[in-house]
């Protein structure tokens, strides 16, 4: 599709050149831009992963749409969830900026090929958790997801501003929600201080492994896919978290955790990754079942999707309207 | 990069900083500055009770379509599900708070506790026999063809009820209904589509929209006869008389499916209203039991 | 100490060990619709920008999932919606043909013309 052209090096050499100064001067790579393979490849695996991780974390809460507890509550969680469909979209339209096809993504994902985020194979048990879950667990997102709004590739880098701005509205949901419930009876705050029990931790874990054990962030940071390393983001977050914990009445479940004067940081315990595995490992069912739904919307409605294939073939030709 | 945020922050400004949210979900409030007062000649009782058939309509058929939610063909089709659901929500709170505010709350306040708002106790706290749903929402969602059909019915009822419903002397009901129409005609259309393109599809698909129509077709008959609470309701100006709507339903319904090419069966015989009156199968138990689940778990919080 | 997951994506602790087994389901016979992008006019007054994209059957069907999923269905603005694979490019190997000449083709700037100092109004 390319015209050979005359007057322009051509070589890797040259290519790889212009790419490491773009990156070097904080510009956006674009989807006709050379790229390195590896830097394409990162980022078709980042963005897909990121992209599956929104629509399998439809599920957690998705589990309560039915059963919210106030109608209010379900037009909220409603529009929260269908939000993250809109996310899985966005990210798919990001990765096949770069030559990755949705439907070969979501067969990677339903055959295990690709991963989510496996704090969605955390059950949501009570009420409290869609509230926690949106404090916490999209607390922890944002902070994740706040410096991709400046990631080099500049359609991730968009998709991303759109996402971050509608996270940040799930996140004072799930606050608010749990403000209501801290208000309310006994049983809905022992519910909240459960469910913080169980979602803290899990949520600090989302940052990833401590950087001295990270070995892909340092390529990712070079290349201006990574803007911060996991250790700096997970104290950033924690710094964020505690005084919000302690406006809502909960304990943070970490003995560990102090305020150190000298750095002006919240200290917090060692995190117990045995324990992580222990827990993503046993919810084995969980991951099952995550994949099972996705696997079943594709394949009981594949006739859907060949209906209409097969009748815009029948009426191509038919103009709905012409741009103005 | 300002500039790249731009096409967002006009969205944003237009609809104050509603448009990060889908749409229905702006807890502005679309009844702000309209009289309240039931009008003269008109019992409150019957008024909260025609109420209750609308909104019971909006809150079951949600239900069904929230159902789809994680499940539905495309992620695209996911999105519009989820639309339409928020819009039918939002019509159904509207219509319950309308109800409970002329005093017709039924046997919800001898189970739910003060602080819970009306739409909510009315939505939580009644059993099935107190619901006045059609059989045509209550029903199974079936596959993907019989829920677009289903679809399609539903919102051609409600449509043609709502446009005529904007003219009611209920000042309330005519704003809930003015809200409502863009809301179902989107509704309508977007059910249309699907159904001209099963019907006009694939063999498979052609034969399973003409199982779903086929399905949901004998369920009209519980949706156009009027109770006695409507009759007095039309002759006082308020509700719209559903034998009035018959010939648009038909007409509308008759269209899509034979462009759909889709055989059209007879008309259902009129029966004696069935779910207007409180009387459900067992699907709609079974529905409540997960909707009012929790809330009935925890009659004194609110949430 | 070892860990088995990494941080990348907006969501993290993305799991790096081997794949979780499941039964292969033979692949179902699928034809995928067609890739859309997307153009939104957020007011009056700004142009189209192009906000994304979508697959969808056919045309009709794009619009519409566009206004459901791009714009939330709010109304006023005006949507454009093409078939990726109709919108022709500049390829990047043509960046110099197409985009270099205002740097070598001076004439097109105003001060390749040498104008007297005392001619008014230039």
């Amino acid at each position: 599709m390319s015209a050979p052209t005359l007057d322009r090096p051509t070589d890797e050499a040259a290519l790889q050149q212009q790419f490491d100064a773009t990156i070097a001067a904080d510009r956006r790579i674009e989807p006709r831009d050379w790229m390195p393979e590896g830097y394409r490849k990162t980022l078709v695996r980042q963005i897909a992963q990121h992209a599956h991780s929104e629509i399998i974390g439809m599920q957690p809460e998705g589990d309560w749409l039915l059963a919210a507890p106030s109608l209010r509550r379900k037009a909220i969680l409603l529009a929260k969830v269908q939000d993250e469909a809109g996310h899985g979209m966005y990210l798919y339209s990001a990765a096949e900026t770069l030559g990755a096809d949705r439907a070969d993504l979501t067969d990677k994902l339903i055959e295990s090929k690709q991963k989510y985020s496996s704090i969605f194979n955390y059950p949501t048990l009570t009420y409290a958790d869609v509230g926690v879950i949106g404090w916490l667990v999209d607390g922890a997102a944002i902070c994740n997801q706040v410096p991709l709004c400046r990631s080099s590739y500049g359609p991730y880098a968009r998709a991303m501003i759109r996402i971050c701005k509608e996270e940040s509205f799930h996140q004072r949901q799930g606050y608010e929600l749990l403000m209501t419930m801290m208000s309310g009876t006994p049983a809905q705050r022992a519910m909240v201080q459960d469910a913080v029990d169980r979602w803290w931790w899990p949520s600090l874990m989302m940052f990833g492994p401590p950087d001295d054990d990270s070995p892909n962030s340092a390529q990712s940071m070079a290349w201006g896919i990574k803007r911060h390393s996991n250790d700096e983001l997970r104290q950033r977050y924690v710094d964020m978290s505690v005084p919000q914990a302690q406006f809502l009445g909960v304990t943070l479940p970490d003995p560990d955790l102090h305020f150190d004067e000298e750095t002006g940081h919240w200290r917090f315990g060692a995190i117990d990754w045995d324990e992580f595995k222990r827990v993503v490992s046993g919810n084995g069912p969980a991951n099952a079942e995550r994949i099972r739904r996705r696997r079943a919307a594709r394949d009981d409605n594949a006739w859907v999707t060949e209906a209409a294939t097969a009748y815009a073939a029948k009426h191509a030709g038919a103009a709905v309207g012409s741009a103005a | 990069m300002p500039h790249e945020e731009t096409v967002y922050d006009a969205l944003d400004h237009a609809h104050g900083g509603e448009g990060h949210w889908a749409f229905g979900t702006g807890f502005d409030e679309p009844l702000a500055g309209v009289d309240t007062t039931v009008p003269d000649g008109v019992d409150p009782a019957d008024l909260g009770a025609y109420c209750l058939m609308l909104g019971d309509d909006a809150l079951v058929l949600a239900q069904r379509l929230t159902q789809w939610i994680t499940a539905a063909p495309e992620l695209e089709e996911e999105v519009a599900i989820g639309n339409t659901a928020l819009d039918l929500l939002g019509q159904a709170r509207l219509l319950l708070a309308r109800a409970g505010s002329v005093g017709v709350l039924g046997r919800s306040r001898e189970r739910a506790t003060d602080s819970i708002p009306d739409e909510d106790a009315l939505a939580y706290f009644r059993d099935a026999d107190e619901f006045c749903n059609t059989g045509l929402v209550e029903a199974e969602n079936g596959d993907f063809g019989q829920t677009v059909v289903r679809l399609l019915v539903a919102s051609t009822v409600r449509l043609a009820v709502f446009a005529r419903l904007r003219e009611s002397r209920d000042p309330v009901l005519a704003a809930i209904a003015a809200k409502g129409v863009n809301e179902l005609a989107y509704h309508r259309d977007h059910a249309a589509r699907w159904v001209l393109r099963l019907g006009d599809g694939t063999a498979e698909s052609h034969r399973r929209a003409q199982d779903g129509v086929d399905a949901v077709w004998p369920l009209l008959a519980d949706v156009l006869t009027a109770t006695d609470v409507e009759r007095r309701l039309v002759a006082a100006g308020v509700a719209v008389d559903p034998a009035d709507v018959r010939e648009e339903v038909r007409d509308v319904l008759t269209t899509v499916l034979e462009r759909a090419t889709l055989r059209v069966p007879g008309w259902p015989a009129d029966t004696p209203p069935r779910g207007r009156a409180g009387k459900h199968g067992p699907e709609l138990t079974a529905l409540l039991e997960t909707l009012q689940g929790l809330a009935r778990q925890h009659p004194a919080a609110t949430w | 100490m070892s860990t088995d997951v990494t941080a990348e994506g907006g969501h993290g602790a993305i799991p790096t060990g081997p794949e979780v087994p499941t039964t292969t389901s033979p692949s179902v016979a699928r034809r995928d619709w067609p890739l859309y992008e997307v153009f939104v006019r957020g007011k009056r007054g700004l142009n189209h920008v192009h906000v994304g994209s979508l697959h969808a059957p056919d045309d009709e069907m794009a619009v519409h999932a566009a206004r459901d999923v791009y714009t939330r269905r709010n109304e006023g603005v005006s949507i454009w919606v093409v078939r990726a694979a109709d919108i022709t490019a500049s390829s990047p190997d043509e960046k110099d043909p197409m985009f270099a000449p205002s740097g070598d083709k001076v004439y097109r700037h105003p001060t390749f013309y040498e104008i007297p100092e005392d001619v008014p109004h230039m």
